[in-house]
């Protein structure tokens, strides 16, 4: 059943859920919302389990009219959410009454809001996930990899009365400038000196050259030292140094494999912090080991019990 | 073999069995890969492997790093190459024609062989299948020949065909769906390479081996092929 119809869309307002798994072998890309907390925090709110189909609203321009009473759930960016024109805050579920419309305007702060529905959204699963991976064709409304368009109809089959916010204290907080944690990968010792002191001791400018495949950082050049790599596989949130020696950060659009000398990996936490970032914003890393990430991740994952 | 167990992620880890490329990996990577998705069973969330690593992404609520660690080093143990379950043999059709594979004459030119020959040795070979990446179902298969070998085009294509046969180094492999691309292209297959409605969905898998057969036109076409020009794509 036809729930809320899309008003206004862009191609950066896209259905994601968890990712796409158990395909990588075969050069599937794992997609899924590039900042899964907020994801998790929006399914949360309505009692959804925390990988539901939700939507990824990137910078905004998106809008939908709700064609009978809703109850919706919103996480992630402030991205000037309105209701009727009236403001829409995020981090809560809220109703959206037959005929009303849900606009997203600009980003205020922070990239990516994500919105839910009872029980998710509907889409069909393509190779075990819905989500949207434009360049493979695969998952969104149609299974073909299509961004949310004007027009479209979504549905959704759940029920839920929860009407609530997310605790303070659990929001992920935007605007914190806590440097972004780095698990240290095999090749780092073989980055120059100078610029292993470069990573972690000055700051680093998101390009405006990021989508979700990945976003390159600009700061001082990094020098490997090493052999040529032979190509290997890629995880999620990997740092790699291509020879102009900017790196990059790629994220769930990745390929699936690549040969370029890698600082490490974000943390998933970390990562889910630089997707709310914008072209400009400054980050800065700091090296964790894995057994400590491991520690710190499975503590984050209590707060949504 | 020189295993070695490396970080890459909070919740990844590398095996790294090989230094360098080669066929004969091939046995070694297959029967790891057997003992990782037995030792790990429902806490593995996706195996990578390439030319000389296998990546190990694991469910890290059910594993911390050290006990992925010590699975991996037990799943190791006593490991023997695995010839025999190598993967399946792919024979595929290919249309070699310079309309769709504009750098027939460019190998030609760099070998010193004639059009014919060029296609009759890239069609001699059985090939490995190394590794799948860049889009679903593309998979890096090799070696071909030396005298083959040709760099990727200084410039790449924004627009490559799907079913195209190219050569990048000493390895080849066909394009699954439409892409950008620098391969060097020498014809075209209408095999279907990746369907989301077969059963395991790419047609070949890391461990498989392809040979390609040269098909006439009529042939290329009654199989389904696609002969328009590359030309007319950009």
């Amino acid at each position: 059943m036809s729930r809320l119809t899309i008003e206004a869309s862009t191609p950066l307002c896209l259905l994601q859920d968890a990712g796409r798994f158990g395909v990588r072998h075969l050069g599937v890309t794992q997609g899924g919302a590039a900042d899964w907390c907020s994801m998790s925090w929006a399914n949360w709110l309505l009692g959804n389990n925390l990988d539901a189909t939700v939507i990824e609203i990137t910078l905004g321009g998106f809008a939908v009219v709700a064609a009978e009473d809703c109850l919706l759930a919103l996480a992630g960016a402030d991205l000037g959410a309105q209701i009727d024109g009236q403001p829409l805050a995020p981090w809560r579920s809220f109703k959206l009454g037959k005929g009303q419309k849900l606009l997203f305007t600009q980003p205020l702060l922070g990239a990516r809001a994500y919105l839910a529905a009872p029980g998710g959204f509907e889409a069909p699963k393509v190779l075990g996930s819905s989500a949207t991976v434009v360049r493979e064709e695969f998952g969104g409304l149609d299974g073909m990899g299509l961004p949310l368009a004007k027009g479209a109809a979504l549905s959704y089959r759940g029920e839920s009365l929860l009407l609530r916010e997310v605790p303070l204290a659990l929001r992920p907080d935007l605007q914190s400038n806590a440097p972004l944690d780095l698990v240290l990968g095999a090749q780092i010792g073989q980055f120059s000196g100078q610029s292993l002191f470069d990573v972690f001791n000055t700051a680093w400018s998101l390009d405006s050259r990021a989508d979700r495949m990945g976003i390159r950082l600009l700061g001082s050049a990094l020098h490997y030292q090493g052999q040529p790599m032979i190509s290997e596989g890629i995880p999620l949130g990997a740092v790699q140094v291509p020879p102009d020696g900017q790196p990059i950060v790629l994220l769930n659009d990745r390929q699936t494999i690549g040969g370029y000398p890698r600082l490490g990996a974000l943390t998933p936490l970390a990562l889910a912090r630089l997707a709310q970032r914008l072209p400009g914003d400054k980050v800065r890393f700091t090296p964790v080991m894995q057994e400590r990430a491991w520690q710190d991740h499975i503590h984050y994952l209590q707060s949504y019990l | 073999m020189n295993p070695r167990i490396e970080v890459v992620a909070l919740d990844c880890l590398m095996l790294r069995l090989f230094d360098e490329i080669a066929e004969a990996n091939m046995p070694w990577m297959l029967a790891a890969s057997e003992r990782l998705r037995g030792a790990f069973g429902e806490q593995l969330i996706d195996l990578v492997p390439s030319y000389t690593t296998l990546m190990v992404h694991y469910d890290l609520t059910a594993l911390s790093p050290s006990q992925a660690r010590e699975l991996i080093a037990e799943a190791l143990i006593d490991l023997s190459p695995n010839a025999q379950a190598a993967g399946q043999c792919h024979v595929l059709p290919v249309w070699y024609d310079l309309s769709v594979g504009p750098e027939l004459d460019l190998l030609a030119e760099r070998s010193g062989l004639a059009v014919a020959e060029v296609i009759r040795r890239h069609s001699a070979r059985e090939y490995q299948v190394f590794a799948l990446g860049f889009a679903p179902g593309f998979a890096f298969m090799g070696l071909v020949e030396e005298i083959l070998a040709a760099p990727r085009l200084s410039t790449p294509r924004k627009k490559v065909a799907a079913g195209s046969v190219g050569i990048a180094e000493r390895q080849t492999a066909a394009y699954p769906v439409v892409s950008p691309g620098g391969w060097n292209l020498i014809g075209r297959t209408p095999a279907k390479l990746f369907d989301r409605n077969r059963d395991g969905y790419s047609l070949m898998q890391p461990g498989d081996t392809v040979r390609f057969e040269a098909v006439s036109h009529a042939e290329f076409v009654n199989l389904g092929g696609d002969d328009t020009p590359l030309e007319a794509l950009a």
